[in-house]
């Protein structure tokens, strides 16, 4: 029960900070929502609790009076919702301009994001790479995303930067994200997706200025070769057991996009879109028996020996 | 050669399945009252399937990371649980009792079309044997009752259980067409002398509407159903968008005919509460017009609201402003109705039988859904609810909460018609108390699921705050659901053998369906009175007070 009353405070609190402008208007219509649905809850229930407890039966001695219906009263329930609907109308069509607004036309987003089954990938087109699972953007500001799919319908959905919006194969779709603040997010996708829908996350981190330039760097930064005898030995089986058909790295290849781009997978919170902490033997793990961690997942099992997924490992923890 | 079958005709009211013409009797029938039996006790297996489903559901999302079901088969479980939940038991449920009644409440001894009626049941069945047939050929469904193309094209899903589940709604969807034109034929030339249209019945009324509902928005499901059929099939491209189709226009066909859908569900519901209020509140309805009017206008706008199941799809701001609009107007007659019930029971007197209790939870957890609902049509707001736990807190408040508490409402109602006895009312209290408390306790949390940000069908979830928690309870909550139904099937087997023998009219109610005897013979009626005014039993019993005489409706003066 504590913990249930927890959550409605937690979930009211975040009605009052929030950490966008597009959820700032979300916000302030779901409020006028969430008073209409209650007026009109208690309205319908002591309509019916003054019907059941004073006009219970033994009440009165045979039938009751017959006559009923009333035109006025039925007018006056009629119209009301007809204002109420005007009013909610005129807010939604306000607000949905508001969160939409500027239009995207003619504009160049900054980020493409494109859904794949069951991960994201972020390619920053200004900056010249493309990094997965893992959105940086700079704070306060109103950023330009483009929205696309590769395979099956997905859904971008980071409740606490606003919008839903959906990546369709075929299509291109725009939104903007605006973090007022630094901080971390999480979302997920929010169209069913097929068989591993429900590990699709979003980790979004917003960070200030100097903070996003840094990482920007990072990212551009192509990795240099590998330090010892057992991450040259991953780089050569990266390569010669294909791995590199999917996945990228950039320095070693650049249009494999089947897969997340590991360029940078050691700089990375999570693996396989949020469901991992990213560590080595995570790593390990799932790279031994892909479909044993994520069932349904399009990583096929190598049949790797043990040093060879060890020395893959190692070259993945390398890239910096 | 010239060899005949013997098809025997029913010779009892309810043909005894041991002996051994009385199979028979049941599979070679005609009358619409068996063939309404069969539709309801249908209904009941696939509901025990359905539940079943649900409660795996439950026990795997109890705990975040469980491991209880693998992603593959959670996702056919989700798939078939909602498939089975809307066409093999709100549907049959419905058509049933539609089936059933109709004929009787117009004062008619049979539709309209009787071998149409048995034909529209046995597509019915097969088509929802066939969706389980799935199962022993390679796999069920697994990529949701609405389908959404491309996840649904071969490339995505190579098993063929989506093509046994597009053929499974082709062949239900036929079943259901037919019956529909069936029942709108009936209540159109089968009515009794006097009973005009503005005396019908509301059930009478609602299930008319109803026909054409689904006489409109089936055709579009099975049209896009041959579309992907052909596209799996064939190879064709009608949603592939690498080769030049549309996956939207999928969502557009769908929606199209889900959304009425959603209304062909509710509305029989609502007549079965608009004859159940009035009866124990001993007081005609309130607003007889509104009612019937007002689902007359929930049909038209209902064809002209699907896509604000599409708001995310990104349309556009006009696209999107013009669904908004049409969602939002619905809501209005959708609340009228609430209204005119709950003044039903103003100036009556009240008796809370089980069946009362069910049409007024109806009135309860249907206005939190319906309202739930409207949040959906505030565009904004769609973005932060919909593919959410919220959808899945408001679509089982207007499904279980409308069209299932209304068909247990009716079930109690007319169990007594139908077999002959009466329900146990001690067993149907606690049937309705542990269906309540279970109800909410076991969707009212997922409203709150939805907005902490957990997407819908997903087959588990990571442990952030109160996701835990929430789904425990909710989990909880649903067992305490699933014993009510246990209580529920006990009470019919019950009662079927020991229940109280029912009278013609044990409620005093005031439709044609109760002049018969309990459980009807073969032949309903051998003559009914000249109806002169909405309630044709009110006048019979009361001779020195008609309808009639007192002019309740004006509409009422002036027919024969």
């Amino acid at each position: 029960m504590r913990r249930f009353l927890d959550t409605i405070l937690h979930f009211f609190g975040k009605m009052s900070t929030s950490s966008s402008p597009g959820e700032d208007y979300i916000n302030r219509l779901f409020l006028f929502f969430l008073i209409l649905c209650g007026v009109i809850m208690v309205v319908v229930i002591v309509m019916i609790l003054t019907g059941v407890i004073r006009y219970r039966s033994g009440r009165i001695q045979g039938e009751p009076d017959q006559r009923t219906g009333n035109r006025a009263v039925e007018m006056t329930w009629t119209v009301i919702p007809f204002i109420l609907v005007t009013f909610f109308l005129v807010l939604t069509i306000k607000y949905m301009k508001a969160i939409n607004s500027p239009s995207a036309e003619g504009k160049k987003a900054e980020i493409r994001i494109i859904a794949h089954q069951w991960w994201w990938e972020m390619e920053y087109p200004g900056y010249g790479f493309t990094t997965a699972n893992e959105l940086h953007i700079p704070a306060g500001r109103d950023i330009l995303v483009q929205i696309e799919s590769a395979d099956v319908i997905h859904d971008w959905w980071v409740p606490d930067l606003g919008r839903k919006i959906d990546a369709i194969p075929g299509r291109i779709n725009y939104t903007w994200l605006n973090s007022q603040k630094p901080g971390e997010f999480r979302g997920a996708c929010s169209e069913y997706c097929g068989a591993q829908h429900a590990h699709m996350l979003i980790y979004v981190v917003a960070q200030g200025k100097e903070d996003f330039d840094g990482w920007v760097i990072s990212q551009q930064r192509v990795p240099g070769p590998p330090a010892d005898s057992t991450g040259a030995e991953g780089a050569r089986l990266f390569r010669e057991r294909t791995c590199i058909s999917c996945h990228n790295i950039s320095g070693i290849s650049d249009d494999a996009h089947i897969g997340p781009d590991l360029t940078h997978v050691s700089l990375r919170q999570t693996i396989l879109s949020g469901m991992l902490p990213a560590s080595r033997e995570n790593i390990i793990k799932w790279i031994g028996d892909p479909q044993k961690i994520k069932e349904g997942s399009h990583m096929p099992d190598f049949m790797l020996e043990k040093d060879e997924i060890n020395a893959l490992a190692t070259y993945l923890e390398d890239l910096k | 050669m010239n060899f005949r079958i013997h098809i025997p005709e029913p010779k009892t009211p309810l043909p005894d399945i041991k002996t051994g013409e009385g199979l028979l009797q049941w599979i070679s029938t005609v009358d619409h009252k068996l063939i309404g039996i069969m539709y309801l006790w249908t209904s009941v297996f696939f509901f025990i399937v359905g539940f079943a489903e649900a409660f795996l559901m439950r026990i795997q999302l109890a705990l975040p990371n469980n491991t209880f079901l693998s992603p593959e088969t959670y996702n056919q479980i989700f798939t078939t649980h909602g498939t089975n939940m809307i066409f093999l038991v709100l549907t049959p449920m419905i058509i049933g009792f539609a089936t059933y009644c109709v004929p009787m409440m117009i004062g008619a001894n049979e539709m309209a079309f009787p071998r149409l009626n048995a034909f529209s049941y046995w597509t019915f069945l097969f088509g929802g044997l066939l969706l389980y047939a799935s199962y022993f050929a390679g796999g069920m469904p697994n990529v949701g009752w609405f389908s959404y193309a491309p996840l649904s094209e071969k490339f995505f899903s190579s098993t063929p259980g989506v093509d046994y589940w597009i053929l499974s709604l082709l062949l239900m969807g036929i079943g259901t067409v037919s019956a529909a034109l069936n029942l709108a034929v009936t209540t159109l030339t089968m009515r009794a002398k006097g009973l005009s249209m503005t005396r019908l019945p509301l059930f009478v009324w609602m299930v008319f509407v109803n026909s054409f509902l689904i006489l409109a928005a089936f055709p579009v499901l099975n049209a896009g159903l041959f579309m992907l059929l052909i596209d799996r099939q064939l190879d064709a491209h009608f949603f592939l968008s690498s080769t030049g189709g549309a996956p939207i226009m999928w969502q557009h066909l769908f929606w199209g005919f889900g959304h009425p859908e959603v209304y062909i569900l509710a509305l029989p519901a609502f007549g079965m509460v608009s004859e159940v209020i009035p009866v124990f509140s001993r007081k005609p309805i309130f607003g007889y017009e509104f009612v019937a009017a007002s689902s007359v206008a929930i049909m038209l706008l209902s064809f002209g609201v699907w896509a604000h199941h599409m708001f995310a799809v990104g349309l556009g701001n006009t696209f999107n402003a013009f669904f908004a609009a049409s969602s939002m107007l619905i809501a209005v007659p959708t609340g009228v109705k609430i209204f005119n019930w709950a003044a039903t029971m103003w100036g009556g007197s009240v008796k809370l039988t089980t069946s009362m209790l069910f049409a007024l939870a109806l009135l309860v957890n249907f206005t939190i859904g319906g309202l739930s609902g409207v949040g959906f049509a505030l565009v904004p707001v769609d973005w932060r609810l919909t593919d959410s736990y919220f959808v899945v807190a408001h679509i089982h408040y207007v499904l279980i909460g409308g069209s299932l508490t209304g068909g247990l409402a009716a079930a109690y109602y007319w169990f007594p018609k139908i077999t002959g006895r009466m329900l146990s009312e001690k067993i149907g209290k606690w049937h309705f108390w542990l269906f309540f408390i279970g109800f909410n306790c076991t969707f009212f949390v997922f409203h709150f699921l939805g907005l902490l940000g957990m997407p819908r069908r997903v087959y588990t979830y990571a442990d952030f705050p109160y996701l835990g928690s929430l789904n425990f309870f909710s989990t909880m909550g649903a067992m305490v659901f699933g014993s009510s139904f246990i209580l529920f099937i006990v009470n019919i087997f019950y009662s079927l053998r020991h229940g109280k023998k029912a009278e013609n009219n044990p409620w005093n109610a005031w439709t044609l369906e109760w002049l018969t005897t309990s459980p009807p013979q073969p032949k309903n009626f051998e003559s009914v009175p000249l109806v002169k005014s909405r309630r044709p039993l009110w006048d019979l019993m009361h001779p020195e007070d008609p309808d009639w005489k007192r002019g309740n409706s004006k509409k009422t003066q002036g027919h024969e």
